[in-house]
């Protein structure tokens, strides 16, 4: 058997993939986080619940209507994106006028609501969601073995996250969203209608985490607290990469995935904690984050 | 970065400004007789209200009042206090029962422990300010929880059961419930203490300059980063006395009080009962203990109940049950 680093290559490679895959989504939800906070300076803290309703939703759509995957990875993002509107609109949007802490004091209290009432329904243990049968099975790359599901999951995460980079990038949409970052008042003096693009971005936000939830449903247990695990790993990886750019966001979440995983090859006792020990180190060196700005 | 009391709190701005001292010599009064009479209900209460009860709230009120410290009068959320209240609390049930500590210096070893894990953390949260203050709190807080899961001291999901209670300094029996009761309130009213004169030390209102407006503390020449620090310490440390206390107390050191849910319900007494103000966050904790009590025999999920409060709080009521009563009064 190939070694590398005293370590059989399929073991590593295979611990890559998965770094890979937790990275996938840790880069579709730092960039959530960032989109949000870029414009409406909340912090987000209901986008584990959020992602965990898209997950929620993807499973009920199945049990309830017979609605698959492919069908679910539409419609359940579009609608935890217009939830999400609609608390943004009738309850979010009265705190930006307050210290930023409130807003995220109120999404915590969403995310306790939203959890809460589905630990109620459900129960903590997890529900299994079978993936899209055409991408049942796998594939043999001759140096590992594939799960085609996980390959998708890589691949589609890339190009959400290039999508959403060109839409805040390159289009007139998104030249309004990053002038209204600079300055919400001359932007709504040109005409622009500011608070419907804060909504918008709370929505895009918040279906981006849901699309995650819907890609993630197949491969962890569809669970109530899925979501809050995972958050507070993300808020590290938004502190590692500061919220600068949307750009540094994406990249840092795949990063700290791929180096989570090679720490489960070689540390495995330190794997769920190297995350924050790097943001104590970034913190050290670098306070402001690897891209962000102080601000 | 303006501060969350200041945005919060004060409708008209220049209110607090205007009649600042008179006021508070005023308030401060209407204070002094709210804790003489408190604490005479204090004394009396074990003997209407079960004890248990009562040791559990105040366990949580001192928690609350040294988060405030930091909250209420420095302007610093941080999401992670639940790290130094399970953190001490599993330091002082391991002192009790392994090392054989009598009570008080078992507690005495928690809030130590919290006080130095409130140093590696302070140091490196009050790096960021705001809202990333919160978010590097409450990472730091996940690993320590992680941490706690794996070493073997903590025992793990079971946590450190059968603590002893002792005899505190070797002669009182604290199986007694009386005899803990006010052992218990003593800790309590000298955390109290504390945290009201840290407050209303030359310190403390260097604290709430800082709050205020950190930028022109500095420009003042005070070393805002040695004096948040050394709040981050203080409140960690009270907050530690406040859970290595309770240990003691229920018996037990679990994996509940160092996870972040904990963390968020002290936000949510401070919060309820008035960040920035001295009674607030213990009113707050009797509130939101006797609502977990009585929810947690009925149908409904606590979690939920708890979520419905915070959100309520944030949109419509921002000054907390103390601070709307000093709100009332002022006019």
């Amino acid at each position: 058997m190939t070694m590398l680093f005293g370590i059989p290559l399929p073991a590593l490679l295979g611990q890559l993939l998965i770094g890979f895959i937790n990275g996938s989504f840790y880069a579709l939800l730092s960039l959530g986080l960032a989109v949000i906070f870029g414009l409406l300076r909340v912090i987000n803290f209901a986008h584990g619940a959020q992602y965990m309703l898209g997950a929620f939703t993807a499973y009920l759509l199945l049990f309830y209507t017979g609605l698959g995957f492919w069908p679910a990875l539409i419609v359940a993002p579009l609608m935890v994106a217009a939830i999400s509107a609609l608390i943004e609109r009738t309850m979010l949007s009265r705190l930006y006028d307050l210290d930023h802490l409130y807003g995220l004091l109120f999404t915590f209290g969403l995310a306790l609501i939203i959890e809460g009432t589905f630990r109620w329904y459900y129960g903590a243990a997890g529900q299994p969601y079978a993936g899209p049968a055409l991408l049942s099975g796998g594939t043999n790359l001759g140096f590992m073995f594939l799960p085609n599901y996980r390959g998708f999951v890589v691949v589609a995460s890339i190009v959400i996250c290039l999508s959403v980079w060109l839409l805040i990038e390159k289009t007139r949409l998104g030249a309004y969203l990053r002038a209204a970052t600079e300055n919400p008042q001359l932007v709504q003096a040109f005409g622009v209608n500011v608070p419907l693009l804060l909504t918008l971005t709370y929505a895009l936000g918040a279906g981006l985490a849901g699309l995650a939830g819907v890609l993630a449903a197949p491969i962890y247990q569809v669970s109530p607290l899925m979501g809050s695990n995972l958050i507070i790993i993300v808020f590290a990886v938004v502190v590692i990469g500061g919220m600068g750019s949307i750009g540094g966001a994406i990249v840092t979440g795949y990063v700290l995935g791929i180096l989570e995983g090679l720490t489960k090859v070689f540390y495995p006792e330190a794997s769920n904690i190297v995350v924050f020990v790097i943001m104590a180190i970034v913190l050290m060196l670098r306070p402001a984050g690897l891209f962000g700005k102080e601000i | 970065m303006s501060s969350l009391t200041q945005t919060g709190a004060a409708a008209s701005p220049d209110d607090s400004v205007k009649t600042g001292h008179a006021r508070q010599r005023s308030l401060s009064r209407i204070g002094l007789v709210i804790a003489v009479i408190a604490v005479a209900g204090l004394i009396a209460a074990p003997f209407f209200v079960y004890p248990v009860f009562l040791m559990t709230v105040l366990c949580f009120a001192l928690f609350a009042t040294a988060f405030n410290l930091l909250l209420g009068y420095v302007g610093l959320l941080s999401f992670g206090h639940a790290a130094f209240f399970g953190g001490a609390a599993y330091f002082a049930a391991h002192a009790a029962k392994v090392w054989g500590f009598e009570p008080l210096s078992a507690i005495l070893v928690g809030a130590v422990g919290a006080g130095l894990m409130g140093l590696a953390v302070g140091a490196l949260a009050i790096r960021r300010q705001g809202i990333y203050f919160a978010m590097v709190t409450l990472a730091l807080s996940q690993m320590i929880f992680f941490i706690f899961l794996q070493a073997p001291f903590t025992h793990g999901e079971d946590g450190i059961q059968g603590v002893p209670r002792g005899h505190l300094l070797g002669l009182i029996d604290l199986n007694q419930p009386l005899n803990i009761y006010y052992f218990v309130l003593a800790i309590f009213l000298f955390g109290f203490f504390a945290v009201w004169r840290i407050v209303n030390s030359p310190f403390g209102h260097v604290l709430q300059a800082i709050r205020e407006n950190e930028n022109r503390a500095i420009s003042l020449g005070y070393r805002v980063d040695r004096y948040k620090l050394a709040a981050f310490v203080m409140s960690a440390t009270i907050a530690g006395l406040a859970g290595a206390m309770k240990a003691i107390v229920l018996q037990i050191a679990t994996l509940t009080d160092v996870a972040w849910q904990m963390s968020g319900e002290v936000v949510l007494m401070t919060l309820l009962g008035g960040m920035g103000t001295i009674f607030g966050p213990s009113l707050g904790a009797a509130v939101v203990v006797t609502m977990q009590n009585y929810f947690a025999t009925s149908d409904v999920p606590v979690t939920v109940i708890i979520g419905v409060v915070f959100v309520l709080c944030v949109l419509l009521f921002r000054r907390g049950i103390v601070g709307e009563a000093i709100r009332l009064m002022k006019r």
